[in-house]
Formats: structure tokens, sequence, C-alpha cells
């Protein structure tokens, strides 16, 4: 059983979204993700200040076993990536929603007209596969 | 649902993620894959290898039979207990399986062959033994434990009573005993020293869990292939399988050609295919990109393009490793290659396997 916090979102590509007071979001993978890519050994961030559409592939995540894109749950503008991944990709398999963020994003438009799925909808999804 | 080995409920207990492999539900890990692989290099790890296949052979010619089936010599084995890694190939020299013979008794020697495999290796045996008046008896109601790593053997020495200790920790490489309802051998498939133990399938559970209990850590499918793909040994059905031959699959020194005499099954296709020169060869692969290579990604050379037969990420070496077959020119260690990796062309560096043995890079 893989861990779906309820106060996300989530997209069905598998990736959750954070809503900050700021008015950015922060974006990584879900545990259940992370549990079925296995150990983590490679992740390729993108660069602060690129521009990503909705849907569009904007990380490598690369387990031991397949290499993932991980895609943009809403359009926006990376603010901040996280660093600590080049090091320790292990993070993102220890704690997917917490020091196994992602990147944060300046959203060009509210997450909430996204389409993404809440908790309840997300757990169905990833326990029926 | 798939098919299970005496020790799956205890797997699921373990918390172990169960995939599929070969119609069998097995564990690709109980948590992390990597700290597997890294308590089998630096300490000790136990694996189910039940799914494999052990397969008994009787009879007053079964020497004679092995003599035929296999491309490897079993004239080699001349002391009981001593075991052989052979080929088992088809009449055109492809390569049916790979297996373990083990020579028990004058009457009596015996097989692991892979699980994937097993219905069609049992049907080629079978064919075969008639001939030879050998009796075919596959032993499933056995299980094995494969415990692998620097402290392994003293671990499940640890667990036998005094001459039984003792008789264990005396094998040589490659060399297994009977003591008492567990038959030893000081075998594996991770490039440590280790034993695998097969055993009533009734005492599999026990085992593993004073194992466990001794700090001896569970280990899953996932790790395996890392072991054996940084100690150079190849996989069936990634690295070699019915349309490759030994010689193209890095296996040629497991064929004996000597004595020239002996008419083993696949023999004329092999001489054949070695004077007319092998076109393809087997390497080792080394990648410095911050990327990972995998099975069949092209491999471009400068004598035209290869496979990658099996790739992964080395957790001891923290780059990709590979076995790949290329072009015979293209295949001399420390020449460059290129591998395309998720639409990019990156360099690799031509290397002989293995990679990593007893802990130790090699590359």
């Amino acid at each position: 059983m893989s861990n779906v916090p309820a106060d996300l979102k989530y997209a069905q590509s598998h990736e959750w979204l954070r809503e900050h007071a700021d008015g950015t979001v922060e974006i990584g993978i879900s545990d259940h993700a992370q549990q079925a890519l296995g150990d983590l050994v490679f992740v390729e961030v993108p660069a602060v200040g690129r521009s990503l559409a909705q849907g569009e592939a904007f990380a490598v995540v690369e387990s031991v076993k397949a290499a993932s894109d991980v895609y943009a749950p809403v359009a926006g503008t990376v603010v901040a990536v996280n660093e600590a991944l080049a090091k320790t990709p292990e993070l993102i398999n220890q704690e997917p929603y917490g020091s196994g963020w992602i990147m944060r994003l300046k959203p060009s438009a509210a997450p909430a007209a996204a389409g993404l799925l809440n908790a309840e909808a997300y757990a169905a999804l990833a326990d029926a596969g | 649902m798939g098919l299970r080995t005496p020790l799956y409920d205890l797997h699921v207990a373990l918390g172990a993620r169960i995939v599929d492999f070969g119609g069998w539900d097995m564990p690709v890990n109980y948590g992390s894959q990597i700290e597997e692989h890294h308590a089998v290099r630096r300490a000790a790890g136990v694996f189910d290898v039940s799914h494999m296949c052990v397969v008994d052979l009787r009879g007053e010619r079964v020497r004679e039979f092995l003599r035929v089936l296999l491309a490897n010599d079993v004239a080699r084995l001349t002391r009981p207990g001593k075991a052989l890694y052979s080929c088992m190939l088809r009449e055109d020299a492809g390569i049916l399986d790979d297996l373990i013979v083990y020579f028990i008794d004058p009457s009596w020697f015996r097989l692991v062959v892979n699980a994937g495999t097993r219905d069609k290796d049992l049907a080629w045996i079978r064919a075969h033994a008639a001939a030879f008046g050998v009796e075919v008896r596959e032993r499933s109601e056995l299980a094995m434990l494969a415990v692998q790593g620097p402290e392994a053997r003293a671990q499940l020495a640890s667990l036998l009573g005094s001459p039984d200790a003792a008789a264990a920790l005396a094998l040589d490489v490659f060399c297994g005993a009977q003591l008492g309802e567990w038959f030893v051998a000081r075998t594996g498939y991770t490039g440590e020293d280790g034993f695998e133990v097969t055993l009533p399938a009734t005492g599999a559970a026990a085992l593993w869990t004073r194992l466990n209990e001794l700090g001896v850590r569970s280990c899953g499918l996932g790790a395996r292939d890392t072991l054996r793909l940084e100690a150079g040994m190849n996989l069936y059905g990634s690295d070699m399988d019915e349309s490759t031959h030994p010689l193209e699959t890095g296996l040629g020194w497991t064929v004996a050609f000597e004595p020239a005499d002996r008419r083993f099954i696949g023999r004329d296709a092999l001489e054949a295919a070695r004077n007319a020169g092998v076109a393809q060869r087997a390497v080792g692969l080394l990648l410095d990109e911050r990327a990972v290579m995998r099975s069949h990604q092209r491999v471009a050379t400068s004598a035209g393009d290869g496979t990658i037969t099996s790739g992964t990420f080395s957790p001891t070496l923290a780059r990709s490793i590979a076995l790949a077959r290329v072009p015979a020119a293209a295949a001399a260690v420390g020449g460059i290659v290129q591998v395309e990796v998720r639409g990019k062309l990156l360099e690799a560096r031509v290397v002989r396997p293995p990679f990593v043995r007893h802990g130790r890079a090699l590359v």
C-alpha cells in the first residue's frame, strides 16, 4: 500500500502537487511511482527559468529498473529545483513528498483548473495498477 | 496467480515486492535493491532460487549420456560432489539452456536448469535419455536457497552440527556434499563466495528465518541481477538463447572441443561456426555518463551495429555497465563504442568482464 497525503493534488501520470501560500507549487512523484520504479540512481532536473506547458516532460528519473519521464501537472515557469537529487537521488525513495521534491513552479493559471485528482481519486487509481 | 515457491508466504510477510518472473511470483526486493546488493558484496544475503529446476539423472550410462547432451565435458568431473557449468545445445548449436551439473556418484548426476526453460529442457533431456536407459526425475519437492557474500559460508555453517559444519567449510569452489537433509554446494551467481543449499521444501522457511536472525539479509531477484551482471555472468534469455551459440555469447570457455572424438550435440555446427570465423563477440561495456544502458539498445561501432544484451546501474561502481554483442572487429578491450540511450549516442568503453569480483572493482 502506498502513501497518498490528503493535502496534495495528483496527476494521472503519478506526479503530486503542493500549493504554497506564495502562489507557487511544489512538484514531485508519488510514493506509488517511486515504489514501482525501485531504487533511483539518476535524476535530471529542469533549468530554473524554463517555461513548461501542462503535460510537458520536465525531468527524467532513472532507477535500477527503468528510466521514466516526469510531466508537468500544470503549466508555468520553473522557479527552483531540488539540487540535492544530483548526489542523493534516493531522497525520492525515502521521502517522495518531502526532501524528494523535484521542482517549484510559478503556475501560469490557477492549479485548481488543471483537472488534477484529489487524494481519494488518486489512491483509487494507484491501487488499480 | 503465478507459480509460488515454498517461501512465498514468508516473502510477503517480509514486505517483498512480488513480480512475475517466467510464470513465478517472485520477490524482486524487500525495500531497497541497492542495499540488498551491497549486503551481498560486504556481508551476506540470502536468495530464494527454488523456482530453478533440479533434475536427477540416474543410470549405469549416465556419464556417457551427459557427454553427448552437454557442450562441456563431464569427464572433467572425477570427484563425487564436483560441479561443472555447461551449455546444452541444439544440433545447430543454438543454446537451449545453461546449467550446472553435479557428479554425485557414478550412476547419479544432478542438473540445475533455469525455471523459464523447464518444460523444453525436460522434454529435450527425456528425448535423448531414453537411448541410454537414463532415468530423468524432477525434484520439485526440493527448495533452493543461495546464501552469498563474504560472510555467507561461516553463517550457514554455524547452523550445521559439528562434523557437517567442518565438511561444509572444507568444500572447494564448485563442489557440493549431502550433509544430512541439505545438499550444500559452494556455487552461486553473484561473484561472491557462498553456498547454494538444496533442501526439502518443508524446511526452507525455517532456514531462511534462522539466517535472517544471524543478520543475513533477505535479497530479491533485483539484486541477484545487478550482482550477476557485475560478475560478468550471462542470463539465459537475455545474453544468450536458441538463436545464439556459445562462441558469440562469451561462453566459448565452457565448450570442451577436446577430446576431438566426443560427439556432443551441436558440435558439428559449432565447429563450422568456428571455422567460418565468429562474426560477433560478447563484451563488457562501461559508461561514463549519468545514464543507464538497458537491454536491446543499439551499440554503434566502426565495424557496424551491435546490441546491449543486459544493462544496468552497477551499485558497486556507481555507473552503468552492460554486456553487449558487437561485431568481432569492434570487440577489442579498450575500444570506444557509442550506445544509443534514450535517443542520444553516448560513449562507452569496451572492457573484459567481470566488472566486480569478491567485493573489488576489476575495471
